[in-house]
């Protein structure tokens, strides 16, 4: 077959715009499909309720632990933006340091959970409301977890010098991926704390 | 001359070693693989089906015990529906998208190697069940409670839940790479109005796995809760409800009928215009109408649902959707056969069975349109009205377009045309077979023939319908076999195929057969819909095959913006690699050990798969400098 | 055989086949026995002629091309895309305005058999097990409540309420000739109706994979005049007959002390087993094993020694009686009329 190369003038460039970027569609389509997982338990929960005498069966979830827990999240967002904005401009210290307080912001998200959890006078399987409960709630706690273990790679990797301000693919992937599991924490917290206070009677 | 395609071989080449079967990232390798493991799959299907028309061609036989037919109907289903009909569609869209587009390869090549190992791995973890003679019995569809540990004590459905979770990472995994594929990685000047249709069919479907596919998982992963850790979602007693594991089935599983035969419409939407020798009338129709498809596809889960007491303005809603839906395949069978009228068809075996598929596709379309209308599926739905419905669309939409495809494109794939003589053979004893089989399924049903039965009495009025149905079937899988004896035949004797034996329009018959390596010399630059009929069809912008970037520093391709394909750039694609493989062992660990109860052993494989996952992701000298691609 | 013009020909076929396969037994949808199922049955031969018309139509639009087919691939003969101008019109809106028919028909049919047209003076509650169908006549007066298993007896032209639940897994109940089949659901309670038009002996079957033994899981609804329904009802309402003779006598005996009453109530036998089908009236009813086997006295003696042969997997065990214990048994069976 005949082909006539083209000579370049200069070497052609990467892309600099993320939407020519496959990694970056990759985790935009891993972030559709996981949120339609969670889309799918919380259908699951209100479908059930709604087919209940009474829910939750006992009292709404208190918000002693799960307030503060949603705003450590929140917070964890924050410093892992403010990290990010940090490797734009290419100071790495910054970034290096945003994100190992949203590690730890992360973690203590996590504990504070576990002891939630431990606190609870029902289990995942005393009724249809503790399986919801505890497995809504646990599919977030997995995505935390994971969340934490791609902060700490990429972590590892800006301590090395992997990324540059105009090349940190993966450091975008990652902060989408937590804002991502934030967004899923308020969805989640609103359905399971807030509303059976919106219309729940003593 | 030479020298380019010799540097682009060697960067582009897999080593015939055992390290190069097991690392290789080569799409076209990837694609054969998924077509050779999903025939398989459709011949094990097949073969349950066989011993299930032997039982019921006679009333009260007792070749098979009830226990055994139940494994063999939840395994046909099963296998077919999830380890044949999706992979081989993903198996032609592996092999021929790179190629169409005008690219060197699909986004993420290591990704897409993964997703075959745990498509391959998952299908044995499934049928392990076979040794143990615990397969799945509930059926394909597994409602509860009758799956609760309760009323199915032993593994069977544990398999099922683990054994389709485990799928369904390779589904997930493979439709990302196909949207990421669409949108980057396109020739320059293939803007998203000269997407070949099958690109638009198999994107549209990817879209929908990563809506429609969590919501099985969620079902799954209830139900193996409710098994193994005591939980409740649909166990009434305790609050739980049957009925939410037939909606977040349903709502999967509908969208998941669209998904496995779009592909297939898309592939026939590119074979007419090759045997009508114009291109497609209405493409943007068609176009819209897959799009319209796939969303709509997502309204109508309830048509499954239609007898379980639901209110009546529900069952209206859903009914009316589900009559909106067929609108859109209205449009598309119309296209195809606008696209015919006034042309003089080419009658080689493609267009026969293109020809065949669209027969059908009516067929099973209407007799669905009969059990939109609510009062009447109240008659029809559980009985062998669907089971004929079920098989019009499935085997029509699917297992021909694919039959039609294997022939169209396995010149290019090997080289060798496939016997033009066996074809017609091939495709008449397959369409006399199937409808045998299953036009007297419909007949069936409406003599009150419900499903999903060992047995049925005599003097019911079954009899007939149900021998002529088993004599259909064997015929039907005498056609599948004439396929299988004339692929071996090309193999040996087929005359020799040429870039372009059809004289085809797309990029793919542009390139030898098969393709090198590295799929093009150099990147094309398209400018129509149809490149290689632009001096014929005298348009006046003229795609650049021949001469164009020759991107050899490394595995490069080129990368545009989504809609319009401009803005070249280039990317660097990544090696061989045995990280998918360890990641696809590492979840077969985690999978066998869910099924066993060995918690540790899953926690191990979590934590292997965890490494693997590092690994693969950490950047290698190549790419440390070249953050664009992961 | 009916060789009426305006059906279509599918319809005819299917005509000619359902008597060609000797299947005037056939518990058909398509030859209703009631008002609402003749309301569903023309709904279905109209989507039938709606559907055979459409194919016909596509077939022909398919197959009159061919005619001018090619046989060899030219070089030159490409050509632009053509006709597209009728893709819209033959495939959008010719479908739209078919469908919206459809949808019309659809609704019409819904509100026609929702609900009955008079309110029904009799309740029955239907049980789905594993695999047999628990049958309650509901009455505020419990001493009027009726409870036989895999039978239902209702008086001709008169709309009877039925409350369809589930004692297990998911289950089905559907007599095509008299409605259309509704589930029954553990948790749920599905409110439903069904009527007879015509005396007979209608067919239902279990219409949802409910486990190994879901192919025999039959019952039968026999629709007679208001006078043998009324003095069925009053057999039923009346306790098992005391035995007459020495033969009958030891028949109860054996009955009492086999594994029966594990799982069997004869009522005034003092008896009370709840796991199985009530047997007080045993006698009359029309099949063994919701539709495993027909009633007699040498069908009856094969189920209790081993009903395993006849539906494997079913709950009744095999029941091991020495020969003189087993003529016994089935002589004070063979009286619970």
């Amino acid at each position: 077959m005949s082909a006539t190369a083209r000579p370049m003038a200069e070497p052609m460039a990467e892309p600099t715009s993320v939407v020519q970027m496959p990694g970056w569609w990759g985790m935009i389509c891993l972030i559709a499909t996981e949120a339609s997982l969670f889309a799918y338990l919380l259908f699951s929960y209100f479908y059930i309720g709604a087919q209940a005498a009474q829910w939750p069966p006992t009292t709404p979830p208190e918000l002693r632990l799960a307030l503060p827990n949603t705003i450590i999240l929140l917070v964890s967002s924050a410093t892992l933006i403010w990290a990010e904005s940090g490797m734009k401009k290419g100071q790495r210290t910054r970034y290096v340091i945003g994100t190992a307080i949203t590690i730890m912001l992360g973690i203590i998200f996590l504990c504070i959970q576990l002891l939630e959890y431990h606190g609870k006078n029902f289990g995942p399987s005393s009724h249809a409301y503790g399986s919801l409960f505890f497995t809504i709630t646990g599919f977030h706690f997995a995505h935390v977890t994971v969340g934490l273990l791609m902060l700490a790679q990429v972590e590892v990797r800006a301590m090395l010098g992997h990324f540059s301000a105009s090349k940190h693919l993966a450091v975008r992937n990652t902060s989408m991926y937590w804002h991502f599991v934030d967004i899923v924490w308020l969805c989640v917290f609103f359905a399971l704390y807030i509303t059976p206070r919106l219309w729940w009677h003593p | 001359m030479a020298t380019i395609a010799e540097r682009l071989h060697e960067e582009w080449t897999t080593p015939h070693t055992l390290y190069g079967t097991l690392a290789t990232v080569d799409h076209k390798t990837i694609g054969k693989r998924y077509l050779v493991t999903a025939f398989v799959f459709l011949l094990l299907g097949g073969l349950e089906a066989a011993l299930m028309r032997a039982q019921l061609a006679r009333p009260n036989q007792h070749l098979l015990t009830p226990e055994m037919y139940d494994q063999l109907f939840t395994m046909h289903g099963t296998t077919m529906i999830f380890w044949y009909a999706a992979p081989i569609l993903s198996g032609f869209s592996n092999y021929l998208w790179p190629l169409m587009l005008g690219s060197r390869d699909m986004a993420f090549p290591r990704l897409n190697a993964v997703s075959y190992w745990i498509f391959l791995f998952s299908g044995i973890f499934l049928y392990t069940s076979l040794f143990m003679g615990q397969m799945p019995d509930r059926g394909w569809f597994a409602y509860a409670p009758l799956t609760e540990l309760q009323y199915s004590p032993a593994l069977n459905m544990d398999f099922y839940s683990l054994g389709l979770i485990f799928l369904s990472i390779s589904t997930t995994v493979g439709a990302i790479n196909f949207i990421a594929t669409a949108l980057t990685l396109r020739a320059p000047g293939m803007s998203i109005n000269r997407l070949p249709v099958m690109i638009w069919s198999t994107l549209t479907i990817s879209t929908a796995v990563l809506f429609a596919m969590p919501s099985l998982s969620v079902a799954l992963a209830f139900l193996f809760f409710d098994r193994h850790l005591g939980m409740h979602f649909f166990q009434a007693a305790q609050g739980g409800s049957p009925l939410l594991w037939q909606h977040l089935f349903w709502i999967f599983g509908h969208p998941w009928v669209y998904i496995v035969v779009l592909p297939g419409m898309g592939m026939i939407s590119m074979i007419i215009p090759t045997f009508c020798r114009r291109p497609l009338a209405g493409y943007t129709y068609v176009v819209l109408a897959t799009v319209l498809t796939g969303i709509l596809g997502f309204g109508v889960w309830v048509h499954h649902m239609f007898a379980t007491g639901l209110p009546i303005l529900a069952l209206s809603f859903f009914s009316a959707v589900s009559l909106t839906i067929v609108i859109p395949s209205g449009v598309s069978v119309f296209a195809w056969l606008a696209t015919l009228w006034g042309s003089r068809p080419l009658l080689r075996t493609p267009m026969l069975f293109a020809l065949g598929f669209i027969a059908l596709f009516v067929i099973g379309g209407i007799s669905g349109v009969m059990t939109a209308a609510v009062p009447f599926d109240w008659q029809l739905n559980d009985t062998y009205f669907i089971v004929a419905h079920i098989h019009y669309v499935l085997i029509g939409i699917n297992v021909f377009p694919v039959l039609g495809a294997f022939y169209y494109w396995l010149p290019k794939m090997t080289g060798r045309m496939l016997s033009e003589r066996l074809g017609k053979w091939n495709f008449w004893v397959m369409f006399i077979g199937f409808n045998v089989a299953f036009f007297p399924m419909h007949i069936a049903g409406l003599l009150g023939m419900p499903r999903r039965v060992y047995t049925y009495p005599s003097g019911m009025g079954w009899d007939t319908t149900n021998l002529i149905s088993s004599l259909g079937a064997y015929l039907f899988a005498v056609g599948v076999l004439l396929f299988i004896v004339n692929y071996f035949w090309s193999r040996r004797h087929g005359e020799t195929a040429g870039d372009n034996p059809w004289d085809a329009a797309s990029l793919e018959w542009s390139v030898s057969s098969p393709p090198p390596e590295y799929n093009f010399a150099v990147i094309p630059t398209v400018r129509s819909r149809d490149p290689l009929w632009e001096d014929r069809l005298g348009t006046p912008a003229r795609s650049s095959i021949y001469s164009g970037p020759v991107l050899e520093a490394g595995r490069e391709t080129t990368s545009t913006r989504p809609l319009d394909a401009d803005d070249v750039r280039v990317l660097n694609m990544p090696e061989d690699s045995l990280w998918p493989l360890i990641v696809a062992l590492a979840l077969l660990v985690i999978f066998y050990g869910l099924l066993l109860g060995g918690w540790w052993v899953a926690l191990a494989g979590a934590i292997v798969l965890f490494i693997a996952i590092s690994g693969w992701l950490w950047p290698t000298d190549v790419t440390a400098e070249k953050e664009a691609t992961s | 055989m009916p060789a009426d013009s305006s059906r279509s020909p599918l319809a005819a076929a299917l005509l000619l086949s359902l008597v060609a396969t000797g299947c005037a037994h056939a518990p058909s949808p398509m030859l209703p026995a009631s008002e609402p199922a003749a309301h569903l049955a023309t709904l279905g031969w109209w989507l039938i002629a709606v559907a055979t018309i459409v194919f016909l139509v596509v077939l022909f639009m398919l197959l009159v091309p061919l005619r001018k087919r090619r046989h060899t691939i030219s070089h030159a003969d490409i050509a632009p895309p053509h006709n597209e101008g009728m893709i819209l019109i033959a495939g959008a809106l010719v479908p739209a305005m078919i469908l919206i028919g459809v949808y019309i028909g659809t609704l019409q049919t819904l509100s026609a058999t929702a609900t009955p047209p008079v309110r029904p003076k009799y309740m029955i509650e239907v049980t789905g097990h594993q695999w047999w169908w628990e049958i309650h006549y509901l009455n505020a007066n419990p001493s009027g409540e009726i409870t036989t298993a895999n039978e239902i007896h209702i008086p001709v032209g008169e709309p009877i309420a039925l409350r369809v639940v589930s004692a297990d897994v998911a289950h089905s109940f559907w007599v095509p000739q008299l409605q259309g089949k509704i589930d029954a659901i553990p948790g749920q309670t599905n409110s439903f109706w069904i009527r007879a038009d015509k005396p007979g002996t209608y067919r239902g079957e279990c219409a949802e994979y409910c486990g190994m033994q879901h192919a025999h899981m039959a019952m039968v609804v026999v629709a007679e005049s208001k006078e043998q329904f009324e003095s069925w009802m009053r057999t039923q309402l009346a306790p098992a007959p005391e035995p007459t003779d020495s033969l009958t006598t030891l028949g109860l005996t054996v009955f009492k002390s086999a594994p029966c009453v594990l799982c069997h109530t004869i009522r005034g036998t003092g008896t009370g087993g709840r796991m199985g089908p009530d047997l007080t009236h045993i006698a009359t009813r029309l099949t063994l094993g919701a539709g495993a086997v027909d009633n007699s006295p040498g069908t009856l003696a094969g189920w209790i020694a081993n009903a395993q042969a006849f539906k494997p997997g079913s709950d009744m065990p095999q029941i091991q009686l020495d020969g003189k214990s087993m003529s016994a048994l089935l002589a004070y069976l063979e009286t619970l009329r």
